[in-house]
């Protein structure tokens, strides 16, 4: 009992070493998480689609004074309101272009109102995101939100001139 | 019979091999005798390349980041090297030959250095670098003189330990004046004449900027400190051995040096203090009177040997490095911009010391072009490398636009410089800035014809489709407050 409890402390200080060294690296400020370069350099879902088109939303949020600026574009099948593709455009730091991707990624083959629920704090701790950056989730969010917006109010629009064509066609007839 | 037990338990497993990949504990429990020294190295190097900090990358970077440090000059460590193993006496000791030959060794090395910039070797003081330097000249003298002269005039673009002084004899009752630059980054000399009050007792000017890379007018700023009789200091860390500098045509009482810009080693710097007019100074180093009284301190033997070779090479070297640097800036500019466009070379053109070249480029971040450029060691002007939102302050002083501000690099190009690593250098550049404006909203409106300057920020709720401008200002759609009559402000309301 006596060998078993001895090897337990041994084992426990000589454990210590590798655990603390191992945290020192991830702890630095600069690093990269390794999906943040992946975003980054194999990019998903990067153009654009015909702002004109009726079934996509385009939502563009930031400020070039600031450096970032996001353009997140969705094509919502008008059946179901269901997500079929999405894109984006990005200007600004690798974080942003990784936050913008992944959510492009995510709203894929949603519902428009699901997509309403995605939280910036989720996009974050996906891409392991430090304090500093956290604004890049927060500008994917609001690119989501922004794009659904959009094209919600495209589709009021187009029911409202459909209702007043037919408004104007039975006061012709 | 337990402490047996714990001893065998202990050998056992001190003894026992370890797949552990973390380096530290594999070293502790192979070689727990050894007097090798401590290895700091995290990096994981294999066949297939170098990966650090989740980056991957296929061998060792270009270096093109001079600015920050530069390599020892492989005939400066050879100069260095008896004066660590063999020659290794403190200079000050005075009963020994290891001493003696050790003060004759620094005092050779004040010479080099002297010889450089034309001063007396009585005129130099060694110290630990540039930002020693800067502190003692700027806090020194204005404390010498603090009865008489309350005023320090010095420029928006000065290095930070120059600025961090100013500011901390501001917090001391002193008064700073921070003169603006122009927009290519040269000081007006109007406005420095018109600053000048009867109680300015020190100018503060850099001669060559480490951001941009400019060389200020030093002999025209001379003549009017010379006309006032206020002294001038100037920072030439950056210039030191690159462009010609003689202390008496530039009418200079302070310099600032640093050895690790100039192909010396680390950890060492000089101050010249002029001494006909003399120029008084109050110690920020207390201790046994080393160096005239005005640096305390042992000196380092080999640091001080080594920066004195630097300086040597470096006046002998001068012209052809010039001459070749000048041609690589060249190559490298032209090789970025005749594939590309929207470049845009921040500050003076004419007045710039060729091996520093910072490069703005349209509709691309900072960051995340340094991201891609990870095979070249270059370093950025932009808010990211600065651990804060805002884009560097020398480049806001130059009234470079925000947008632009964002998106600066610098290439440092030096002796060691390659054509191949500028050749290749340029490409990668290009490669990525191309990649990131493809995936840029702006360059997408630009190509379209909208202004992106009448934009000032995107929130909630864009028009659908198009973002139009009309006469008012507001959007086609109509649904939208403006701001302002230009701008297409876009705000949830």
């Amino acid at each position: 009992m006596l060998r078993h409890a001895s090897k337990m402390i041994l084992g426990q200080g000589l454990r210590f070493p590798s655990t603390r060294a191992v945290t020192v690296g991830a702890g630095t400020p600069r690093m990269y998480h390794e999906r943040v370069v992946d975003h980054y350099s194999n990019p998903r879902n990067v153009g654009s689609f015909d702002k004109n088109d009726p079934n996509v939303g385009t939502g563009l949020v930031g400020a070039p004074a600031c450096g970032d600026v996001m353009k997140l574009q969705i094509r919502v099948d008008e059946e179901n309101g269901k997500i079929v593709d999405a894109c984006f455009k990005t200007v600004g730091w690798g974080s942003a272009i990784a936050s913008s991707s992944v959510a492009t990624e995510w709203v894929k083959g949603k519902q428009m109102e699901e997509v309403l629920s995605i939280k910036n704090t989720e996009i974050a701790k996906h891409l392991s995101l430090p304090p500093v950056k956290l604004h890049c989730s927060m500008l994917a969010e609001d690119a989501i939100k922004a794009a659904v917006k959009d094209y919600e109010s495209k589709r009021a629009k187009s029911n409202a001139s459909e209702e007043a064509a037919s408004v104007e066609k039975a006061a012709d007839a | 019979m337990t402490s047996k037990l714990l001893a065998a338990l202990l050998r056992r497993s001190l003894l026992k091999p370890t797949t552990s990949s973390c380096y530290s504990t594999t070293f502790i429990h192979r070689r727990p005798l050894s007097t090798a020294a401590a290895i700091v190295e995290p990096l994981e190097e294999d066949a297939n390349g170098i990966t650090m900090k989740g980056v991957k990358i296929s061998g060792r970077p270009l270096y093109l980041d001079v600015q920050a440090t530069s390599p020892v000059d492989p005939r400066v460590l050879d100069a260095m090297l008896p004066y660590y193993v063999s020659r290794y006496g403190n200079p000050h000791s005075r009963t020994h030959l290891y001493g003696w030959e050790s003060e004759n060794a620094v005092e050779s090395g004040r010479a080099q250095v002297a010889a450089l910039i034309n001063a007396s070797p009585k005129e130099i003081i060694f110290t630990s670098g540039a930002t020693e330097s800067n502190n003692i000249s700027i806090k020194g003298v204005m404390h010498f003189y603090k009865d008489k002269k309350r005023h320090v005039i010095t420029t928006q673009t000065e290095h930070k330990c120059v600025l961090d002084s100013c500011r901390h004899l501001q917090q001391e009752g002193f008064d700073v004046t921070y003169l603006p630059v122009k927009p290519d980054g040269l000081i007006d000399l109007e406005k420095l004449r018109e600053s000048i009050r009867p109680d300015t007792g020190l100018i503060s000017v850099m001669m060559v900027n480490n951001e941009i890379g400019v060389i200020q007018p030093m002999e025209e700023i001379g003549k009017i400190c010379k006309e006032f009789n206020v002294p001038l200091h100037t920072d030439a860390a950056q210039a030191l051995g690159k462009i010609p500098i003689d202390v008496d045509k530039m009418n200079i009482s302070l310099m600032s040096l640093s050895g690790h810009k100039i192909y010396g080693p680390k950890g060492i710097g000089a101050l010249y203090v002029r001494r006909r007019p003399r120029i008084r100074v109050e110690p920020q180093m207390n201790g046994g009177g080393q160096e005239r009284g005005l640096r305390s301190g042992t000196v380092p033997t080999p640091l001080v040997v080594g920066f004195g070779a630097a300086c040597e090479l470096a006046m002998r070297e001068m012209e052809y490095d010039d001459k070749r640097i000048k041609a690589l800036q060249e190559r490298l500019l032209d090789g970025i911009r005749e594939k590309i466009d929207g470049v845009v070379v921040n500050g003076s053109t004419e007045r710039r010391y060729a091996g520093n070249l910072n490069l703005s480029f349209a509709y691309v971040e900072g960051e995340s072009l340094l991201m891609g450029l990870k095979e070249v060691a270059v370093s950025s002007g932009s808010a990211c490398t600065s651990a804060s939102l805002e884009p560097s302050y020398v480049l806001r002083a130059l009234g470079v636009e925000e947008d632009m501000a964002h998106t600066s690099i610098r290439y440092g190009i030096g002796r060691f410089t390659t054509e191949e690593e500028i050749d290749r250098a340029a490409e990668l550049t290009v490669k990525q800035v191309e990649k990131l404006r493809e995936m840029s909203p702006l360059y997408e409106m630009v190509k379209e014809g909208i202004d992106i300057k009448k934009v000032a920020h995107f929130g909630y709720g864009v028009v659908a489709g198009r973002i139009q401008l009309d006469q008012s200002g507001r959007s086609s759609s109509g649904h939208l407050s403006s701001r302002e009559s230009n701008l297409c402000l876009i705000r949830l309301c």
